[in-house]
C-alpha cells in the first residue's frame, strides 16, 4: 500500500544521506521524497512516498526512528491528510492546440506560466493521482518536459504534529 | 585552559576514562599522535593493520562492557578499519573510532589519501561525524561516547580533518556534560502493561521455552536472567551470541539453537507453545526457514531495539526497553503468582525435552590416531575451566565446535564475530581483551585458514608481551566451505583447500614466540598443560585435527528446527527419539 511519511530531521550535513541509504540498504522503494527546512532551521522535514506491507511500512518507520539524526516519524495515511505535488509540464503548444491547453489547464486549476511561440509551461497542484490525470489527457507527443516535486503532505486539522 | 584541537582529542578520551587506544599513525592523524606522545594517560598500542586494531577495540569492549576507541588515519586506514567497524555494528557492540581526514579546505578534491570516510561508514555505524570546527571536537566526543555506549550499543566514527587538530590554534576546553540529544533518547523503561501480559502467558504455558540472545550480556542481564530461569524453572537456549550469559553446565541449559544448535534445543522451540525471547533478534541462522518457525509458540519479545521487534517473526507480547529491567518486573510480578504454573505439566514438558537430550546430538566419533576438532574443544575445557578464562574465535568449523563443545558459565568470556562472521577477529579481539585483563589466561581458537587473516597481530602481541594462547585447529581446509560443498555441492572442494601453508611453529618462533604442533591425540592434554604453564609467552599450538569431520547437527538453508540432519553416527532410532 502506498503510504506517505513524515521525517523530521537535524538540519545538519549528511541526514538526508542517512535516510536515503537506509533506504537502499534494507531495499526499501522510495517512489518520492522532498525536503526542505521547517519554521525551525535547525530542522528539516523530508515527505516520502513509500510502498509496502503493513510489515514492511512498520519496519520502515522502526528503522528511520532508529536514525539518530531523525526527531520524529509520522506516517500520515494513518489519519486523514492533505496531499499536493507540484508539477511543471513544457508542452509543444501550436496553432489550435492553443487554445485546448488552455483549457485543459483551466478544468485541471492549472496555470500557463511560461508562454512561447511555439510552447507553454502549465503548472499544476494536487494529488499525485490528479497530476497522473493530467499527463494521461495530453497527447505522449505535447509533453516536451515534465518535473515533479514529488508530494507533500500534512495533516488535517489545528493541531500541528510536534517535531520531536 | 587552553588547548590545541590534537590536545583536546586526547584531553576528551582523558576525561572519558580510555585507558587503551588501539591505532596506527598517518598523516592527517599525525597532529594527535604528536599529542599523545606528550602524555601518559593512555596507552596506546599500535597494532600492524587498522583491521586488527578495531577488532582488538571490539574484543576490549565485549570483554569489559566499555567502548573500545580506535585511532586510524584517513583514506586507507580508515578503509582498513570498516570490516572491524562493520563487526562491531552486527554484534552491537560499543566502540569509538577517530578517524584522520583530509583538511577541510580539500576535502573533495581528491586529495592524497583522501576518501568520504563518513559515507563509506554510513550503513555499518550506529552514527557517524564529521568536525568541521575546532570548538566542537569535545561536544562531538562526548556524544559519540554517548551514542554507542547506551541503548543499542554500536560503532561510532568520529572524522577529523586534519587542520581541525592544527597545533598552533588554541581554544579555551571544558569537558562537556553528558549531550542532550532532542533526536537520542535511548533510555526506554518497559512498559508494565506488557509485562503483565508476558506474565499472564507465563502462567498459561504447557511448553515454555526461553530463548536468548547477545542483548542479555549487553544489557548486563546475566544475574537478572539466572533468578528468572530459577524461579520458572523452563528451559532455556541461547544464541552464538548470548552464551555464558545462563551457564553453560546447568541442566536447565538446552544448549545453542539454531543452525548448528542442539537437537534438544531446536525441537524443544518447535514444539514449544510460548517463546520468551530475551535479547534475541532472530536471526535467519536461528530461526531457519521463518514459515516454520515456532509454529504452535505466542512470542513475548524483549528487547531494547523497537526495530529488531517483529522484523522477521511476528510476535504477540512485545516489550521495548532495558532486558534487566523488563526482566526484573516480570520476575517480580511472577514471583507470589508461582504456584500457578502446574508442576504436572512441566514435568511433562521436561520429560519430553530429555528423550531429545538422549539422542546426544553433539556426540561424535572418539579416535586414537587422528584428533578430533571436537575432542581438542572438550580437552580444552578440562584444562582452562579452573582458569580466570575467556576464549576469543574466528570464523568456521572450530567457532561452532567451540559453541558447542565450551560450556560458559559467565557472560563476556565468549568473544566471537556472530553477526557478521569475520574471519581474522579472533587474534586481534583476543589482543584486546588481554589487555583489558592482564592476569586472565586468554585464548583464540581459530582455523588455518582465519589465522593468516590477521596474523600480522603476532608483532603486536609481541610488543606488548601479550601471552596470547593460540589454539589452531589445522584441519588443511577451510572447513566450513568444505562440509557445504561437500553437502551442497557434490564434494566439489573448490578453492577450500588451504594450499601452501606455513610451518605455523616457525612462523610463531620467527615473531618471538613459541610454537607447539600436536598430531597425536595422546599428545594433547600434555602440550595444552604445557602451553597454558607459561604464563608470560604466547604459544601458538598447531593442532592437526581430522580434516574430515563436520559440525553436526544441520539445519540446512530453507528449512526447519524439526528437519535438523543428525551425524551419520547416530543411529535411526536414536534420531527417531
Amino acid at each position: 500500500m502506498r503510504h506517505i511519511i513524515s521525517v523530521w530531521l537535524e538540519n545538519a550535513a549528511g541526514a538526508l544521506a542517512r535516510v536515503a541509504t537506509l533506504f537502499a540498504a534494507r531495499g526499501y522503494n522510495i517512489e518520492s521524497l522532498t525536503v526542505a527546512p521547517t519554521e525551525d532551521p535547525t530542522l528539516s522535514r523530508i515527505t516520502l512516498v513509500t510502498r509496502g506491507s503493513d510489515h514492511v511500512i512498520e519496519q520502515i518507520i522502526k528503522q528511520l526512528n532508529k536514525l539518530v539524526d531523525v526527531t520524529r516519524v509520522v506516517d500520515l495515511t494513518e489519519g486523514v491528510h492533505i496531499e499536493r505535488e507540484l508539477m511543471m509540464v513544457k508542452v509543444r503548444a501550436e496553432g489550435t492546440m492553443r487554445a485546448e491547453l488552455k483549457r485543459l489547464t483551466d478544468i485541471f486549476r492549472g496555470r500557463i506560466i511560461d508562454i512561447g511561440h511555439t510552447h507553454y509551461v502549465i503548472e499544476v497542484t494536487g494529488d499525485s493521482a490528479k497530476l497522473n490525470a493530467f499527463i494521461e489527457t495530453l497527447d505522449d507527443n505535447t509533453i516536451l518536459e515534465t518535473v515533479r516535486s514529488g508530494a507533500l503532505g500534512v495533516a488535517r486539522g489545528r493541531k500541528p504534529v510536534a517535531s520531536s | 585552559m587552553k588547548l590545541s584541537g590534537a590536545e583536546i582529542v586526547v584531553q576528551a578520551l582523558q576525561d572519558e576514562g580510555v585507558d587503551y587506544l588501539w591505532g596506527y599513525p598517518g598523516g592527517a592523524v599525525l597532529h594527535i599522535y604528536d599529542a599523545l606522545f606528550q602524555q601518559d594517560k593512555i596507552r596506546h598500542i599500535l597494532v600492524r593493520h587498522e583491521q586488527g586494531a578495531t577488532h582488538a577495540a571490539d574484543g576490549y569492549a565485549r570483554a569489559t562492557g566499555k567502548p573500545g576507541v580506535v585511532l586510524v588515519t584517513s583514506g586507507p586506514g580508515a578503509t582498513n578499519a570498516v570490516t572491524g567497524i562493520a563487526t562491531a555494528h552486527m554484534d552491537s557492540v560499543p566502540m569509538v573510532v577517530i578517524s584522520g581526514q583530509v583538511p577541510t579546505p580539500v576535502i573533495g578534491s581528491d586529495a592524497f589519501q583522501e576518501v568520504d570516510t563518513v559515507g563509506i561508514t554510513r550503513p555499518c555505524v550506529k552514527h557517524n561525524f564529521l568536525i568541521k570546527r575546532v570548538e566542537d571536537i569535545a561536544t562531538t566526543l562526548k556524544k559519540a561516547f554517548y551514542i554507542a555506549a547506551t541503548g543499542r550499543p554500536g560503532p561510532v566514527v568520529v572524522d577529523i580533518p586534519k587542520d581541525i587538530t592544527d597545533p598552533n590554534i588554541k581554544i579555551p576546553y571544558i569537558c562537556p556534560d553528558t549531550p542532550q540529544m532532542r533526536s537520542y533518547n535511548p533510555m526506554v523503561k518497559g512498559h508494565v502493561g506488557q509485562a503483565h501480559k508476558a506474565v499472564e502467558l507465563i502462567l498459561q504455558a504447557q511448553r515454555p521455552m526461553i530463548y536468548t540472545g547477545g542483548g542479555v550480556i549487553l544489557g548486563e542481564a546475566s544475574q537478572t536472567l539466572r533468578e528468572f530461569v530459577a524461579l520458572t524453572s523452563f528451559p532455556i537456549t541461547s544464541t552464538l551470541m548470548g552464551l555464558g550469559a545462563y551457564p553453560g553446565t546447568d541442566a536447565q541449559f538446552l544448549g545453542m539453537l539454531g543452525m548448528h544448535g542442539t537437537y534438544e534445543a531446536n525441537k524443544a522451540m518447535h514444539a514449544s507453545d510460548l517463546l520468551i525471547a530475551i535479547g534475541a533478534r532472530f536471526d535467519d541462522r536461528v530461526t531457519g526457514q521463518v514459515a516454520e518457525f515456532c509454529p504452535h509458540a505466542r512470542i513475548i519479545h524483549i528487547d531494547v531495539d523497537p526495530a529488531s521487534i517483529a522484523k522477521t517473526v511476528r510476535v504477540d507480547i512485545p516489550i521495548v526497553g532495558q532486558v534487566h529491567q523488563v526482566l526484573s518486573d516480570i520476575t517480580t510480578l511472577l514471583r507470589p503468582q508461582r504456584d500457578q504454573l502446574s508442576q504436572t505439566t512441566l514435568d511433562a514438558w521436561w520429560q519430553k525435552i530429555e528423550t531429545w537430550r538422549a539422542v546426544q546430538s553433539l556426540a561424535y566419533q572418539p579416535s586414537d590416531t587422528v584428533i578430533k576438532p571436537q575432542a581438542a574443544v572438550e580437552m580444552l575445557y578440562q584444562v582452562t575451566r579452573d582458569h580466570d578464562f575467556y576464549l576469543t574465535s574466528d570464523v568456521g568449523q572450530h567457532q561452532m565446535f567451540a559453541a558447542q563443545f565450551y560450556p560458559f558459565d559467565q557472560p563476556r568470556r565468549w568473544i566471537n564475530s556472530g553477526g557478521l562472521g569475520t574471519m581474522g577477529f579472533g587474534l586481534p579481539a583476543a589482543m584486546g581483551v588481554q589487555q583489558a585483563f592482564p592476569e586472565a589466561t586468554v585464548a583464540c581458537i581459530t582455523g588455518e585458514a582465519s589465522i593468516q587473516m590477521c596474523i600480522q597481530e603476532l608483532a603486536t602481541c609481541k610488543q606488548y608481551d601479550l601471552p596470547i594462547k593460540i589454539v589452531l585447529l589445522n584441519n588443511g581446509y577451510m572447513g566450513m566451505v568444505r562440509q557445504w560443498q561437500e553437502f551442497f555441492y557434490d564434494s566439489r572442494y573448490s578453492h577450500s583447500y588451504v594450499d601452501a601453508l606455513p610451518d605455523f611453529c616457525k612462523l610463531a618462533e620467527s615473531f618471538g614466540h613459541v610454537g607447539l604442533r600436536i598430531t597425536d591425540p595422546a599428545d594433547l592434554e600434555g602440550a595444552y598443560r604445557e602451553a597454558f604453564a607459561q604464563k608470560d609467552r604466547l604459544v601458538f599450538l598447531d593442532i592437526v585435527v581430522d580434516p574430515t569431520e563436520n559440525v553436526y547437527p544441520m539445519i540446512k538453508a530453507g528449512q526447519g528446527h524439526h528437519e535438523m540432519h543428525l551425524s551419520p553416527n547416530l543411529t535411526t532410532e536414536r534420531e527417531l527419539a
